[in-house]
C-alpha cells in the first residue's frame, strides 16, 4: 500500500496505518531540550521533539511561534543570524548536530531545505543544478544531466519543461518554481526535507501538485513541514507538532499522530487553536 | 473632512507645479552649460587637434600627448583601484552584520575618505608620492594619487551593488551546501557585476573630471610621457592651465572641454548598455 492511497474517508484503515507506521523509537530528527536565544531574546525555549523517519511531519502554530526558527536550527542555518545561541542537543540519526565540530555542509546536503518564496537562482534551469553538484566534486556534464533530469522528473517537472534546461529559471511559473527548488535539493540526494511554508504563495492547484508530491516523496524521504494551513496539515501530515509562544518563547506544547492530534487534542491551546480556526 | 481635503489638494497642486519646475532646473543647467562648450569648442575640433602635440604652451596645435598622459594616468588609477576595490568590497560585505570596533572604523575611514576635498588628497600625494616616496611629478605619483581619491568611493559603490543581492540567495545556496566562496564568487558576484560595472565607470568618470589631484602630483609637462616616471598633463588640468594661465589659450580649453564630456557621455551612455547586457548575460530577469 503507497503513501499516494491516504483520503480521508478511509479513518479506520489510516488510524492503523499510523499506529502502525509510526515508530517513534528510531527517529530521524530528535530534539532534547534545544533552546534559541537570538539577541538576548529567547525564541525558543525546551524543545523536544521527534521527527519519525519516512513520514510527513507537520509542525502548526500562530506566526511569531518560532516554527521557521525551529527549521533552521535544522541546518544550523541559525549560524547566519549575527548574536544567536543555539543550546541542547539535535541528533540526526543518532549524531548531534549542535556540536561545533559538525560538518555543515554535509549536514545540508543531507537534508534539504525548500523555502516559502521559490528561490531558484536567476539563472538558466541547468546552472541551478550546476551550482550544488559542482560543489559536492560531480562535474562530468552527463552526470550533472542525468542527476538534474531524475530530480526534475521526481518532481513532476521533465515533461513540462521539454528539454528546455537553458531558460531562466525565474521565467518559470510560481508552482513550477517550488518545484524546481525541490528537484535543486533532491539533485544531492538529501535523506529529509525541511520545508517552510512550501505552499504558502501558490495557487491553490500547485499547493495541490506539491502536496501530492510530498506523499510520493514519503517513501524514500522523511519530510517535516511548516504550515501555517491547517487543513493542508491534516491533509498530508502523519504525526504533527504544535509551536505556541509561551512565556514569550516558542515551545513544543503538543505532538501526536495528525489524527489523534486534530480529533483529540489534550492541551488547551491546541483545541482553541485547531477548533477557533475552523469553526 | 470635505473642508479640509481641499486646501490639502491646493497644496498638493503647489507642490506639484514646483517640483515639476524644479525638474528643469538640471535639464537647463546642462543644455546651457553643453551647449556653451559645444558652441565655442566645435570649431577648434579636427582629427589635427587630437593627433598633434600640443604648441605655444597649448595656443596651437592638439592634445595628443595630453591624451596619451591621460590615458596613463587613469591605466595606473584602475590597476590600483580595480583589485584593491573589490576585495575591500568583498570585505565588507562577508562582515556587513559585524560591529566590531576596527570594522566600525575602516566603514567611517572610508566613508569620510570619499568625501575628502581633491585638493586635500592631491597634497597628500605630492607630499607622500612625489616627495617621501621621491616619485616627484610623474604620471605614476598622479595615477596613485587618484586611485587614493577613487578608491573609497569605487569601494562604497560596489559594496551596495554587493550588498543589494537578496539575502534569500545566500540562505538557498547555504542550505543547498554551498560554501561560502562558492556562494560569493558563484552567486553574489555575477549577480553584482552590472552595479560594480555601474561603480567602475562612475569611478572613471571621477577620475577624468579630477583637477587639483593632479595638478601637484603629475604635474603640467605637456610633452609625449616616454616612461611613469615622467610628468604629465591631464586633460581636465589642461583646460584649468589654459582658461587661467594662458592668454588666448580659450579655443583650445574649450575644445578640449569639449572632448573631455563627449568622452564623459560616451562613458555615461556605456553603463547603460554595459549594464543591461550584463544583466541578460548572467539571466536576471
Amino acid at each position: 500500500m503507497t503513501a499516494n492511497s491516504i483520503t480521508l474517508d478511509r479513518i479506520t484503515d489510516i488510524d492503523q496505518q499510523q499506529t502502525d507506521r509510526l515508530d517513534l523509537r528510531q527517529p530521524y530528527i530528535e530534539f532534547e531540550g534545544v533552546n534559541l536565544v537570538i539577541d538576548k531574546e529567547s525564541v525558543l525555549r525546551d524543545i523536544k521533539f521527534k521527527v519519525p523517519r519516512n513520514q510527513i511531519t507537520a509542525i502548526i502554530g500562530p506566526s511569531g511561534s518560532g516554527k521557521s526558527s525551529l527549521l533552521n536550527t535544522i541546518t544550523r542555518l541559525t549560524d547566519m543570524i549575527p548574536a544567536t545561541h543555539l543550546q541542547g542537543k539535535i541528533c540526526i540519526e543518532g549524531e548531534d548536530i549542535v556540536a561545533d565540530s559538525t560538518d555543515l555542509l554535509k549536514l545540508r546536503r543531507d537534508i534539504g531545505m525548500i523555502f516559502q518564496k521559490p528561490t531558484p537562482f536567476p539563472f538558466s534551469i541547468q546552472k541551478n543544478f550546476e551550482l550544488p553538484l559542482k560543489e559536492i566534486g560531480i562535474r562530468g556534464k552527463k552526470e550533472i544531466i542525468e542527476r538534474m533530469e531524475q530530480a526534475l522528473y521526481d518532481v513532476g517537472l521533465l515533461d513540462e519543461l521539454n528539454g528546455r534546461f537553458d531558460k531562466p529559471a525565474q521565467s518559470l511559473s510560481g508552482g513550477q518554481q517550488q518545484r524546481l527548488c525541490i528537484a535543486r535539493a533532491l539533485c544531492l540526494k538529501p535523506k529529509a526535507l525541511i520545508m517552510d511554508e512550501p505552499c504558502s504563495a501558490l495557487d491553490p492547484h500547485s499547493t495541490q501538485t506539491i502536496e501530492h508530491l510530498m506523499l510520493r516523496l514519503k517513501e524514500r524521504h522523511t519530510l517535516l513541514v511548516v504550515t501555517h494551513n491547517l487543513a493542508q496539515a491534516r491533509r498530508v501530515s502523519d504525526y504533527c507538532g504544535v509551536l505556541w509562544k509561551v512565556e514569550n518563547a516558542g515551545q513544543l506544547i503538543e505532538a501526536a499522530p495528525t489524527r489523534v492530534l486534530f480529533e483529540n487534542p489534550r492541551h488547551k491551546l491546541t483545541r482553541d487553536y485547531i477548533y477557533g480556526l475552523q469553526g | 473632512m470635505c473642508r479640509t481635503a481641499l486646501p490639502k489638494n491646493n497644496r498638493f497642486e503647489t507642490l506639484e507645479f514646483f517640483s515639476t519646475m524644479a525638474a528643469f532646473v538640471p535639464v537647463a543647467f546642462f543644455l546651457v552649460l553643453f551647449g556653451q562648450i559645444l558652441v565655442d569648442g566645435i570649431s577648434g575640433l579636427s582629427w589635427d587637434f587630437l593627433t598633434q602635440n600640443p604648441l605655444d604652451a597649448g595656443r596651437q596645435g592638439g592634445i595628443a600627448s595630453i591624451v596619451l598622459s591621460t590615458a596613463y594616468i587613469l591605466g595606473i588609477c584602475l590597476i590600483i583601484t580595480i583589485p584593491f576595490g573589490l576585495m575591500l568590497a568583498i570585505y565588507l560585505t562577508l562582515n556587513e552584520n559585524n560591529t566590531n570596533g576596527s570594522l566600525l572604523f575602516l566603514r567611517r575611514s572610508i566613508m569620510v575618505l570619499a568625501g575628502m576635498p581633491s585638493i586635500v588628497v592631491g597634497l597628500f600625494g605630492n607630499a607622500f608620492f612625489s616627495i617621501s616616496l621621491g616619485l616627484g611629478f610623474s604620471i605614476l605619483s598622479g595615477g596613485l594619487t587618484l586611485a587614493c581619491m577613487v578608491l573609497p568611493f569605487f569601494i562604497l559603490v560596489s559594496e551596495q551593488a554587493l550588498r543589494s543581492v537578496p539575502k534569500h540567495y545566500y540562505i538557498n545556496a547555504y542550505a543547498l551546501g554551498l560554501n561560502q566562496s562558492s556562494t560569493l564568487f558563484k552567486i553574489a558576484l555575477p549577480l553584482a557585476i552590472p552595479g560594480i560595472g555601474a561603480a567602475l565607470i562612475l569611478s572613471i568618470g571621477r577620475a577624468l573630471a579630477e583637477t587639483a589631484a593632479l595638478i601637484f602630483t603629475a604635474g603640467y609637462v605637456t610633452r609625449t610621457p616616454e616612461s611613469v616616471l615622467d610628468s604629465g598633463r591631464a586633460l581636465s588640468v589642461h583646460i584649468f592651465d589654459l582658461a587661467m594661465n594662458v592668454p588666448g589659450g580659450n579655443q583650445n580649453a574649450f575644445s578640449t572641454a569639449l572632448v573631455l564630456i563627449i568622452f564623459l557621455i560616451l562613458l555615461s551612455i556605456a553603463t547603460r548598455f554595459l549594464g543591461k547586457s550584463l544583466v541578460n548575460r548572467v539571466g536576471v530577469v
